[in-house]
């Protein structure tokens, strides 16, 4: 069964929490190939990791 | 004892600049500090055998942070998160499909960015950027984070979650909308 975007969002927040299964995995890749929406969501949460991973480089010097 | 005193007492600068980098208050920090080396100090035994000095206090010190974050109270321009269902239809569609930022990778170089991440990080609800903080800045399992807040693991996802659609919305809206 595909997966609606909002299940989607949640799958791709749990994906930087811990490794999903091959199942979710493969359910994540078949809605992602279809959906410009979700592919940019995906993007950005990856992003955003990153971002907060260099936040500290910008933070005012102590 | 004096030996281990001043070996201590020598990693407070690193450790002062640890704590300023994650709690961006510098009496905050300051106090963290303060109270790990203290802890180190009562704590000697523990430490004994272990190699890394500056390893077992930056332990101590991620405690101390945490427990800062804790104390620090939000200010009261907190988002409203009860609006992020509404960004899906019934149906559980896009009412608006995110569409591409432009260039994100070029944002990193910028300052100002990491000034507006920041003003977006601080408008979060308390416990979910705490949570976030811990996951993403701390690097924090979530496991660990579960147990620190004494949440169970799906709150806990919960909290990541909306912290992370929080912080997209605000990023859209105050960032990537306006350039």
């Amino acid at each position: 069964m595909m997966l609606s975007c909002k299940e989607v969002t949640h799958l791709v927040s749990h994906g930087l929490d811990r490794r999903l299964g091959w199942f979710a995995r493969l359910q994540l890749r078949l809605h992602l190939a279809i959906c410009d929406g979700c592919t940019n969501f995906s993007k950005q949460m990856h992003f955003l990791r990153k971002a907060l991973s260099r936040l500290a480089e910008h933070s005012p010097k102590p | 004892m004096n030996d281990f005193r001043s070996r201590v007492e020598g990693e407070r600068a690193y450790l002062l600049r640890y704590a300023s980098l994650q709690l961006r208050d510098p009496h905050a920090a300051e106090d963290a500090v303060q109270e790990t080396l203290l802890a180190a100090l009562a704590g000697e035994a523990s430490f004994a055998g272990r190699s890394n000095l500056r390893t077992w206090l930056t332990g101590i010190l991620k405690h101390k942070i945490i427990d800062a974050i804790r104390r620090l109270s939000r200010e009261s321009t907190t988002m409203d998160l009860e609006d992020l269902d509404a960004l899906f239809a019934e149906d559980g569609h896009w009412v608006d499909p995110p569409a591409a930022w432009s260039d994100p990778d070029a944002s990193l170089e910028q300052k100002r960015f990491f000034a507006a991440l920041e003003a977006c990080l601080e408008r979060l609800p308390q416990k979910i950027a705490q949570a976030f903080m811990m996951r993403e800045h701390l690097g924090f399992e979530t496991a660990e984070i579960c147990k620190e807040l004494a949440i169970t693991p799906t709150h806990c996802w919960v909290l990541l979650y909306r912290a992370r659609m929080a912080l997209r919305e605000c990023l859209e809206k105050d960032w990537f909308g306006k350039k």
